[in-house]
C-alpha cells in the first residue's frame, strides 16, 4: 500500500511530537511510531528540563551555555549550544502554555531544582569566582518527561495529527541524495507500506539497548540510526554513550539525578560520601560522566556495599514529606523493584547505559548532513536523541535532553514548514520497498539455524563489559571481533513463528539487526579515539588530547567496511580548559 | 525457582477461540512478570505476543490481567505471588487481537471525545501562566495517568455497556476541568454529564483497586459528579 503525505515523522517522543505540532498546522503530516505515542521513552525522563528562568534564584543564559560547553568536555559545537540555550526559556513557556503541569513555586511560577553540572557564579570573600549548583531544572515532581510527552500528544489530538501507531519503520527511500519517503510494516497485519513524502523527519530516539544494564526501554534499539547508516548517511560521535550514575541495582532502572538535586548523598560501604575525593566543589552534583566513573572506581576498588557491584544513594535525611512531594516515582520504583523504602533505607545503585550523545549528524535546523563537510541530504531531517548536532558533545548534562528534543523538534518543524512549501514531491523509485519485501519473504519462507535471543544476550553483556564506562584497546578489539562473529551468525537467524498478526518476534529480530549494525560503529569510534573525553574513557590513554581529538567522529558505511573521518569542533567563545569541579 | 505461567493464547490466523497454555520456566524471585513472559517468548515460543516498552511502569504498554487482576507485567514480581502458578490473560472487556494484545482503538477514541487538551481561558502572558501550589495540587494525581487501560478494562459498567466513556477518559476530563488555566469546564461537562458518561460510574471502585499509579479515580469522578450536580444552566 502506498500513502502520500507532505511530511512523514518517524517517532512520537518529544522531538517527533513537537515537530508534528509545528508542521501539522500547515502541512499534511503522518507520524509513524512502533509504539502508541504516549508509550515513547521520552515519558520515562524524570528530573526536569533545563532553562535559566531564574524563578528560584538568579540565573543567566551565559552560565547555562558555559555549563553545557564544559559538561560536553568541549566536544559540543558552541554555535549550536548557544542557539539551544538561548531558545530554552521561550520553549519552556510555550510548553507551559500548552498545558504542561509543572510543579510550582510559592509565587505560582515554574519550580526549578538543582542538577549535575548546572552552576552559578559565586564570588567568595576572597574575591575569587567559584561555581555552585543552581536551581535551573524545571520539573513536575519526578515525572517531567511523562507530563511533557502527554501534553504534546494532547496538542496533536487537538490538531488532528494523523498517527500510524504500531508501524515499524524499515528503511528510507533515497535516490540521488534526495529522501522520498520510508518503508514501514504494520505490526497489526504484517503488511508492508510505502510512505511517499516530500520530506522525512526522524525522532527515533537513542541506542542504549545495545547494553545489558540500561535505563532504556525495549524500544530504544536505535532503529533510526541504523536505518540512516544503511542508507549511506554517516553517523557522528557514536562512541559517546552516557552511563547514568544511578541505575537501580541490579536492573539499571533510572533513579533520577533529581534525587541528588534535592540533596541525596552517594555513599560507599564505609558510609563515606566519596564524591569529596572526586569533585570537592559540587560533590554529588558533578556531571554524570564524572559521578559514574567515581562510582565505578569505588566498586572496582572494593568499596561497593557488601562487596557487591553497587553503592548507596542515601535520601533518608530528606524526610518522607519531601520524597512524597518531589520524588514519588522513584520512591515507588525502589519499593517495587528493590523492596526498600527510601524514607528509611538507602537505595542500591550502579551506573546504567542511559543516553546516546552520538547519532545522525544534522545542522542546527535538523537537516541531515551527508558528510563531514556539512553537505546536506535533501528532504531528510532528524532531531532529539537520534540526532547529533552536536549540543551534548562527549557528555550530556542532565535535563538538557528534554530541552534538546523540544527545542530541535520545534526548530526542525519550522524549517520543514518552509521546506515543504518550496518543494514538490519527487517520484518514488521503481524499486521502493523491494529489499524489505525480499527480506520478509526470506524470513517467512526459510528456516534459520541461529537463535536471536542467544545473539542478543552475548551482544548486550559483552558491550556492557568491554565497551562500557572504562575502555581499553584489548577489550575493544575483543568486542569488535565478537560483534563480527555475531553479525555472521545473525545472517542465519531463525524466525520461529511465521504468523502475520503482531509478529513481534520478527520486529525483535529486525531490532537486533539494528543493534548489531551500530554497535560496531560505537566500538570502532571508541577504538580509534585514543583519549579520555566525557563519557569516553580510555584507561590506556588517560588524558584528554585536544591537539589530536578536538573533533567529531564521522563513520561511513562503505563496501570495505566502516570508514572513519573527522570534523573539527565549532568553537565560538569558550576555549577548552581543564575540566574540574 | 520454577514458575508456571498459564497464558491465554489466541492466534487469529489459527485459533477459533482463545486457549490456555502452561509454560514452566526458571525464574528469580525478583524477576518481573514481564521478564517471565520474555523467557517464555525467547525460550519456548517466539510467537507469543504482548506489548511492552519501558519495563518500569511509566509507558503503560503492558497492562494485562494477572491472577485475575489488571496490572502492569513490569510492575509486579515473581516474589509477589505465593503460588508460583500464575494466570495471565489479556485485559478483559476489549477485543483480543493476538494473545495478550487487545484492541485499544475504542479506548483511545473515548479519550479523544473529552477534548483532552488545554483550552486556555485567556491569551498567554509573555512568561508562564501563574498557578498556585494549591491549584496545582488539584490535578496532582490526575496528571499521573499513563493510559494503560487497566482501570477502564476493569469496570463492570463498561463490560455491560460498551458505550460508557470509562474511568480513564473521565479522569482526563477531570485533569482539564480542574486545571486553573483551563476555561472549557462547561464544554467538557456537556460531554460527560450524560447517561454513557459520568453517570454510568456506579462507584464500584475496581478502577481504584487496579490503577498501577495508585490514582483514586473514583474520588476524582465523584468531584466531577458534584460539579455536574451543582452546575447552573
Amino acid at each position: 500500500m502506498i500513502h502520500k503525505y507532505d511530511l512523514v515523522i518517524v517517532g512520537a517522543g518529544l522531538a517527533g511530537l513537537r515537530a508534528a505540532v509545528e508542521t501539522s498546522k500547515y502541512s499534511d503530516v503522518a507520524v509513524i511510531s512502533k509504539l502508541f505515542p504516549t508509550r515513547s521513552h521520552s515519558g520515562a525522563a524524570q528530573g526536569g528540563i533545563a532553562a535559566a528562568l531564574g524563578n528560584e534564584e538568579s540565573d543567566k543564559i551565559e552560565w547555562h551555555i558555559f555549563d553545557t560547553v564544559k559538561g560536553s568536555d568541549y566536544l559540543g559545537d558552541q554555535n549550536a549550544i548557544e542557539m539551544m540555550i538561548n531558545e530554552a526559556p521561550e520553549v519552556i513557556y510555550e510548553l507551559e502554555h500548552m498545558g504542561v503541569p509543572f510543579s510550582r513555586t510559592k509565587e505560582g511560577r515554574i519550580a526549578q531544582r538543582k542538577f549535575g553540572g548546572h552552576t552559578k557564579e559565586v564570588i567568595g570573600e576572597d574575591g575569587k569566582i567559584t561555581r555552585k549548583p543552581v536551581l535551573r531544572a524545571c520539573y513536575s515532581a519526578d515525572r517531567t518527561g511523562h507530563v511533557i510527552l502527554h501534553t504534546l500528544y494532547e496538542q496533536c489530538v487537538k490538531q488532528n495529527v494523523r498517527f500510524f501507531s504500531e508501524y515499524f519503520t524499515l528503511s528510507l527511500i533515497m535516490q540521488d541524495d534526495i529522501c522520498r519517503g520510508i518503508v514501514a510494516f504494520n505490526l497489526l497485519d504484517g503488511e508492508i507500506h510505502i510512505f511517499h513524502s516530500k520530506a522525512v523527519m526522524f525522532g527515533t530516539g537513542g541506542y542504549g539497548r545495545a547494553y545489558k544494564i540500561t535505563s532504556n526501554a525495549y524500544a530504544n534499539s536505535g532503529d533510526g540510526v541504523a536505518i540512516a547508516y544503511r542508507a549511506g548517511i554517516p553517523l557522528e560521535d557514536m562512541e559517546f554513550v552516557q552511563f547514568h550514575p544511578t541505575g537501580l541495582y541490579p536492573l539499571g532502572i533510572l533513579v533520577t539525578e533529581g534525587a541528588r538535586g534535592e540533596g541525596g548523598y552517594l555513599k560507599n560501604k564505609d558510609g563515606e560520601r566519596f564524591m569529596k575525593n572526586y569533585a570537592p566543589t559540587v560533590m554529588e552534583l558533578a556531571p554524570r560522566d564524572m559521578v559514574t566513573r567515581s562510582i565505578q572506581t569505588e566498586i572496582n576498588e572494593g568499596r561497593g556495599i557488601d562487596g557487591k557491584d553497587y553503592v548507596n544513594l542515601d535520601l533518608t535525611h530528606l524526610g518522607a514529606a519531601k520524597l512524597k512531594e518531589r520524588l514519588p516515582e522513584i520512591t515507588g520504583f525502589a519499593k517495587t523493584y528493590a523492596g526498600i523504602d527510601p524514607v528509611t533505607q538507602p537505595i542500591p545503585i550502579l551506573p546504567t547505559a542511559h543516553y546516546s550523545m552520538g547519532g545522525i549528524p544534522t545542522d542546527v535546523y535538523g537537516n541531515v548532513c551527508k558528510d563531514e563537510k556539512g553537505n546536506l541530504v535533501k528532504g531528510f531531517y532528524a532531531a532529539g536523541e537520534c540526532a547529533c548536532i552536536s549540543v551534548h558533545g562527549a557528555n550530556r548534562l542532565g535535563t538538557n535532553s528534554l530541552l534538546d528534543a523540544v527545542v530541535h523538534g520545534r526548530r526542525t518543524g519550522k524549517a520543514l514548514v518552509k521546506y515543504l512549501k518550496e518543494t514538490d514531491f519527487m517520484p518514488l523509485p521503481d524499486d521502493a520497498g523491494k529489499n524489505d519485501k525480499a527480506y520478509f519473504q526470506k524470513m517467512y519462507t526459510e528456516t534459520g539455524t541461529e537463535n536471536a535471543d542467544s545473539i542478543r544476550i552475548i551482544l548486550k553483556s559483552e558491550m556492557t563489559k568491554k565497551c562500557g564506562v572504562f575502555r581499553n584497546e584489548t577489550d575493544l578489539k575483543e568486542i569488535l571481533e565478537i560483534v563480527h562473529q555475531l553479525r555472521e551468525r545473525f545472517k542465519n537467524v531463525n524466525l520461529s513463528g511465521k504468523g502475520k498478526v503482531f509478529n513481534t518476534e520478527l520486529m525483535e529480530i529486525i531490532e537486533l539487526g539494528n543493534l548489531l549494525e551500530f554497535s560496531e560503529v560505537i566500538i570502532l569510534g571508541a577504538l580509534a579515539r585514543t583519549e579520555c573525553r566525557g563519557a569516553h574513557w580510555r584507561i590506556d590513554h588517560p588524558k584528554r588530547d585536544d591537539e589530536n581529538w578536538l573533533k567529531h567522529t564521522f563513520a561511513f558505511k562503505t563496501d570495505k567496511g566502516t570508514e572513519l573521518k573527522y570534523r573539527p569542533v565549532i568553537i565560538t567563545n569558550y576555549q577548552p580548559q581543564e575540566r574540574k569541579y | 525457582m520454577k514458575v508456571t505461567l498459564s497464558i491465554l493464547r489466541y492466534d487469529p490466523e489459527k485459533d477459533v477461540k482463545p486457549v490456555r497454555k502452561d509454560y514452566t520456566i526458571e525464574a528469580e524471585p525478583t524477576d518481573r512478570i514481564l521478564d517471565c513472559l520474555d523467557k517464555v517468548k525467547w525460550q519456548y515460543d517466539g510467537s507469543l505476543a504482548y506489548r511492552r516498552s519501558c519495563s518500569h511502569g511509566i509507558c503503560g504498554s503492558d497492562a494485562m490481567m494477572i491472577n485475575g487482576k489488571n496490572q502492569l507485567a513490569c510492575q509486579i514480581l515473581v516474589q509477589d505471588f505465593k503460588k508460583k502458578y500464575i494466570k495471565i490473560d489479556p485485559l478483559p472487556g476489549l477485543p483480543i487481537i493476538k494473545d495478550l494484545i487487545v484492541d485499544m482503538t475504542g479506548f483511545f477514541q473515548k479519550y479523544d471525545i473529552v477534548k483532552p487538551y488545554l483550552i486556555p481561558k485567556d491569551l498567554p502572558p509573555p512568561k508562564e501562566r501563574l498557578q498556585s501550589q494549591e491549584e496545582r495540587a488539584l490535578i496532582d494525581e490526575a496528571v499521573n495517568c499513563i493510559l494503560c487501560g487497566a482501570c477502564t478494562a476493569s469496570c463492570p459498567s463498561l463490560w455491560t455497556n460498551e458505550n460508557y466513556i470509562g474511568p480513564a477518559a473521565l479522569l482526563k476530563a477531570y485533569r482539564f476541568i480542574y486545571d486553573s488555566r483551563d476555561g472549557a469546564d462547561n464544554e467538557r461537562l456537556d460531554i460527560i454529564d450524560t447517561q454513557d458518561g459520568l453517570w454510568r460510574c456506579h462507584t464500584i471502585f475496581n478502577c481504584v483497586e487496579v490503577c498501577p499509579k495508585e490514582i483514586n479515580i473514583t474520588w476524582h469522578l465523584s468531584q466531577l459528579k458534584k460539579k455536574c450536580a451543582l452546575r447552573e444552566f
